[in-house]
Parts: structure tokens; C-alpha cells; sequence
């Protein structure tokens, strides 16, 4: 394949939103579509995540992680979409121009007419967290424990100490049990657990892993190797409450602590970031702030489901190819959408009232609090009532969508700005 | 016999509802807060508790030296350790196809395990 110097779009990243994103922008009447990928191969993180529960909203399926990806592998294939492997970018300009590195290609330089960034995140890690102790081999991230287990076939351990309940964390609680290691416990900070609750169910409780609420590391004991770690219960300031610690004998400790959006190239490119989600301010077709710079998937924000991250893909594709066709459009009035009571943040920051001509917009939040008792998930202007959905409960670690129907646009279009609120029924 | 009533959590979708399963015995009377999956699944997990397992078996000539297999129908729970056992004998070759069948009928159980992606031939 030769690689051209100009396209009408290029994503960064072959994760599900990247793919998403390209496959969109290709259907919907873009030529040149680039996925630049730094991996050797197509699929990103679902590569590693072999495990069941992917494609339920999509495919209507339970799909390991890698069925999910080659399904869109494939798509991209075969519609056409260009792939440009084991390259890295390193720089994006606000007007499209993306440099490059490639063993096989060398330095690259291609003009892009609209970029679609899908990074994806990365994980916290121990630094990020502050945990106190000693500094020996043994203390991974979740993440990192999981492409060595999946991929490249070493056991990082053999008796592990899980700290956060992320659901990778829990995911690879049971994995790890699986290869005949033992988990001696999960440790959460928070009063409630950070992953889905299925994941509790069916990667601790099936396997009678303890977990602990409320109680964290308070130091990683061992010299050349990790030996132990020191628990620890805290109160709800996260102090450590004397007189419980406890020692747990362990050679792996593992974080679970907290993904991040990894927007490097989105700063260097000028996109303006919400310090909130970590990821791009972005309106309902996922355009940043940069006239076509595009960014999807958990680059905007951390999604508990790759199927939200899909669908995010698929817009941020079609807007981008939208753009490529008609050029940029006359600046439409678009309305703000902001984080109201008990929401922590809302995407995307900004609509176009316009675009519910053409379907419906979803607004995804999560919530502060948890609720556990029935909620509204209500859309506001100012005190008025625009619209609101019922929920059995909501859980920050379970996003909240509300559907915005076409039949609103004129109360939105009405409508300085809205808001957002998670209140108990 | 006397009815009892508690609260199980749902696995088979990531909404991981909280049903209220009342039952009599092994037999489920009522299931609150459910969809249609959840009362199968409250019945299921009573009698037959099933699970969807996902692992890997050695490969040779790909470009990862594992490939990651599924069940092709959730598997009885009890017998999972009984079933990684199995995987950890079995090492294919490429090229291998997605959803490619790798063991046929497991344990006698009608579940085969299947190649969760397409592994194609290295060619150094």
C-alpha cells in the first residue's frame, strides 16, 4: 500500500471508535479514510479484553472482546478504509497536517480535511495515586497484567492484591483465577463499587474474591520483589482510621484506580479540554473545538461500554465526512448543556437544535451520588421542564443517557442553555 | 413449603438489574424488576447456574503465541476448573478464522469452544 500525502479523513486509532469512525466516514461519502494505528495490528484494547459481555446493544450478542473488534476489522476492510500500522503520530496541527513515524515508512506528513481523534485512555497508575512504600518489581496495572496474561502469555504473579474495583480490576480478579493464581482481595476507597455490578457477581462473587469497601493501600512492603501490602480502612475523607490495618501477604499488587482520556495530540492540536472528563468539549457530531478536528470513544470520556463507544465513533464519522462534502457550514446557534443537580459532567457540552431534524440526540452524564432508589434523569431550561426519563437507581459507575426526541427541537432551539439533573423520584 | 423471597443480581446484560426473586424451593413463583431474560435467568441460576467463559489456548505461527477462545453457550459453573483444565492441553496452529470451532461438544456438554478472533499465518 502506498501511502497517500492527502486524505479526506484520518483517525488516529484503530480502537472501537476509531474503526467506528472510519467505517462512518467511508459510508457516508468521504474517499480517502486513513486509520493510523501505533500497535502491529487493528483493534486496540478489545484485543486484550477477552472476555464475554461486548455487542449486547450493537449486535444484540455477548461477544469476547476480539469477535467484537474483528466484526469492525473487517467492515473497515472491506468498505475501503486505508490502515497505516506500527506508525506513530506525533503531532496534529489545528489545520490538519499530521507528522508522523513509521520503521516502515519513516517520517510521514499528511494533510488531512478532518481528523477524527480516537486515542482512547489510558490508565492511572501509581504515581497518579500516591501510594507510599517501597518501589519493588510487582506492583502493575490492571491493564498491563491483562495484555501479558491475553496476549503475550506470562503470569505477572501468583498471589495478587487488587486495588480499585474497576472492571478491568475485577475482570482480571477472575482471569487471573482462571490461570490458577490466587486474589487475596479487592480493595475500593470509595463506599460503592467503581465497575458494573454483573462484574461483581460473576468475577468476585463466583469466585468467593473478597472485596473491601472503604479501605486502601497504605503500604507496599518488599524490597526486590513486592511481599506484602498494608491495608487499610478510611473514612469518607480517606483518611486511614488507626487500628485496622492488616498485612496481606502478596507478591503482585495490581491498580484498577481509573482510566484517563489521552489527549496529548488534542492539546498539541489546540483542542480545549474539559477538566472534568480529562477529554475534548464537544457538540453533539463530536467536533472539538478546532473546525474539523473530531474526537470519539473514551478519548471524550470513559465509556462502561464499548457499544456507547461505537456509536459515538459512528457520529464523529459521519460529521467529519460531513464536512469533507459540504465544507464548513455558516455558524449555527448552538445551545450549551451543562451539568446540573447531582450530575458530574455531561457530553456533549454544546448542540446544534438543528440536528434533531435528522434523529434524535443522546445526552450521557454521569451522576455524583449514587441513588439507590428510583430516579429522573430530567433536561431543563432554566426551571422549566423540558423533558425527563425514570430510572430504577443511578451509580457513577453506570452512565446515564437521555434521549433528546426530534418532536423538542423548537423548545430547545427556545432554550438558552439546558441542564441536566439526576433527583430522587 | 414456604415462600421465600431475595435479591439476585442479573448477569445476563451489563444493566445488571436487582431482581426480587420469590420462589418456592427451586421453582420460581415471581421475579420483579426483570425483562423477559432476567426470569429465565433467575430460574437458571436456581437450578442450572450457567456462565459464558472466556480463556485462552496456546497457538503456534501467529503473531501472539495465545488465542482467545469462548464458549459457544453459557457453561455449567461447577465445572469451569474441570474445563480450564482441558484448555490448558489444547495448542492449534494457523491460520485460524473467527468463531473457527477449536474443541466440538466439551465434556460432553453440547458447548463448543470457538476462537474469539482470526489469527493469521506469520510469514517470517
Amino acid at each position: 500500500m502506498t501511502i497517500k500525502e492527502h486524505y479526506d479523513v484520518v483517525v488516529i486509532g484503530s480502537g472501537p471508535g476509531g474503526l467506528a469512525a472510519a467505517i462512518s466516514a467511508k459510508k457516508n461519502g468521504a474517499q480517502d479514510v486513513l486509520i493510523i494505528e501505533r500497535d502491529i495490528e487493528p483493534g486496540g484494547i478489545l484485543l486484550q479484553c477477552i472476555h464475554n459481555g461486548f455487542g449486547v446493544e450493537v449486535f444484540k450478542q455477548d461477544l469476547p472482546g476480539p469477535s467484537y473488534a474483528q466484526r469492525f476489522i473487517n467492515e473497515a476492510y472491506q468498505v475501503g478504509v486505508d490502515f497505516l500500522l506500527d506508525t506513530m503520530v506525533l503531532e496534529i496541527t489545528r489545520d490538519h497536517r499530521i507528522t508522523a513515524t513509521s520503521k516502515r515508512y519513516g517520517f510521514l506528513t499528511i494533510q488531512a480535511k478532518a481528523v477524527v481523534l480516537a486515542m482512547g485512555c489510558r490508565e492511572r497508575t501509581r504515581a497518579q495515586v500516591r501510594l507510599p512504600g517501597t518501589r519493588p518489581a510487582g506492583v502493575y496495572t490492571a491493564g498491563t497484567a491483562q495484555r501479558w496474561v491475553n496476549v503475550e502469555g506470562y503470569m505477572p504473579g501468583k498471589n495478587f492484591v487488587i486495588l480499585g474495583s474497576g472492571d478491568i480490576g475485577m475482570i482480571m480478579a477472575r482471569r487471573l483465577t482462571f490461570e490458577g493464581a490466587k486474589v487475596e482481595r479487592v480493595l475500593e476507597v470509595m463506599p460503592y463499587l467503581s465497575g458494573l455490578t454483573r462484574n461483581y457477581v460473576q468475577c468476585l462473587m463466583d469466585f468467593d474474591i473478597e472485596l473491601q469497601l472503604k479501605h486502601t493501600v497504605k503500604n507496599i512492603i518488599g524490597k526486590k520483589r513486592v511481599e506484602a501490602i498494608e491495608a487499610v480502612a478510611v473514612d469518607d475523607k480517606w483518611n486511614y482510621i488507626p487500628g485496622t490495618e492488616e498485612i496481606i501477604p502478596c507478591d503482585t499488587l495490581l491498580l484498577s484506580v481509573g482510566l484517563i482520556p489521552e489527549n496529548e495530540l488534542s492539546r498539541q492540536a489546540g483542542v480545549l479540554i474539559d477538566p472534568v472528563t480529562a477529554g475534548p468539549f464537544v457538540d453533539d457530531g463530536f467536533q472539538t473545538n478546532i473546525p474539523g478536528i473530531y474526537s470519539a470513544g473514551n478519548v471524550v470520556h470513559v465509556y462502561d461500554l464499548v457499544d456507547w463507544v461505537t456509536e459515538a465513533g459512528l457520529i464523529a464519522g459521519k460529521s467529519a465526512a460531513r464536512l469533507v462534502q459540504n465544507g464548513p457550514q455558516p455558524d449555527a446557534k448552538t445551545i450549551a448543556v451543562k451539568a446540573g443537580e447531582n450530575v458530574r459532567y455531561v457530553v456533549p457540552h454544546t448542540l446544534n437544535p438543528d440536528h434533531l431534524a435528522d434523529g434524535e440526540i443522546r445526552i450521557q452524564m454521569r451522576v455524583r451520588q449514587p441513588i439507590e432508589a428510583p430516579v429522573w434523569v430530567e433536561v431543563r431550561s432554566g426551571e422549566k421542564l423540558l423533558h425527563r426519563k425514570g430510572e430504577p437507581y443511578a451509580r457513577p459507575g453506570e452512565m446515564v443517557t437521555i434521549p433528546l426526541k426530534p418532536a423538542l427541537m423548537d423548545e430547545v432551539k427556545a432554550a438558552g442553555e439546558l441542564t441536566v439533573a439526576i433527583v430522587k423520584r | 413449603m414456604a415462600k421465600i423471597s431475595e435479591n439476585v443480581i442479573c448477569v445476563t446484560c451489563p444493566k445488571g438489574c436487582t431482581l426480587i426473586v420469590t420462589r418456592d424451593g427451586q421453582t420460581v413463583i415471581d421475579v420483579e424488576n426483570g425483562c423477559k431474560r432476567g426470569k429465565d435467568y433467575a430460574q437458571q441460576e436456581l437450578t442450572d447456574p450457567r456462565r459464558m467463559v472466556a480463556s485462552s489456548v496456546r497457538l503456534k505461527g501467529g503473531l501472539h503465541p495465545l488465542l482467545p477462545v469462548y464458549t459457544s453457550a453459557p457453561f455449567p459453573k461447577p465445572r469451569i476448573p474441570e474445563l480450564l483444565s482441558v484448555l490448558r492441553q489444547v495448542e492449534v496452529k494457523t491460520p485460524v478464522s473467527l468463531d473457527q470451532v477449536i474443541l466440538e461438544n466439551v465434556l460432553d456438554t453440547g458447548i463448543n469452544i470457538q476462537s474469539s478472533r482470526e489469527m493469521k499465518e506469520v510469514v517470517e
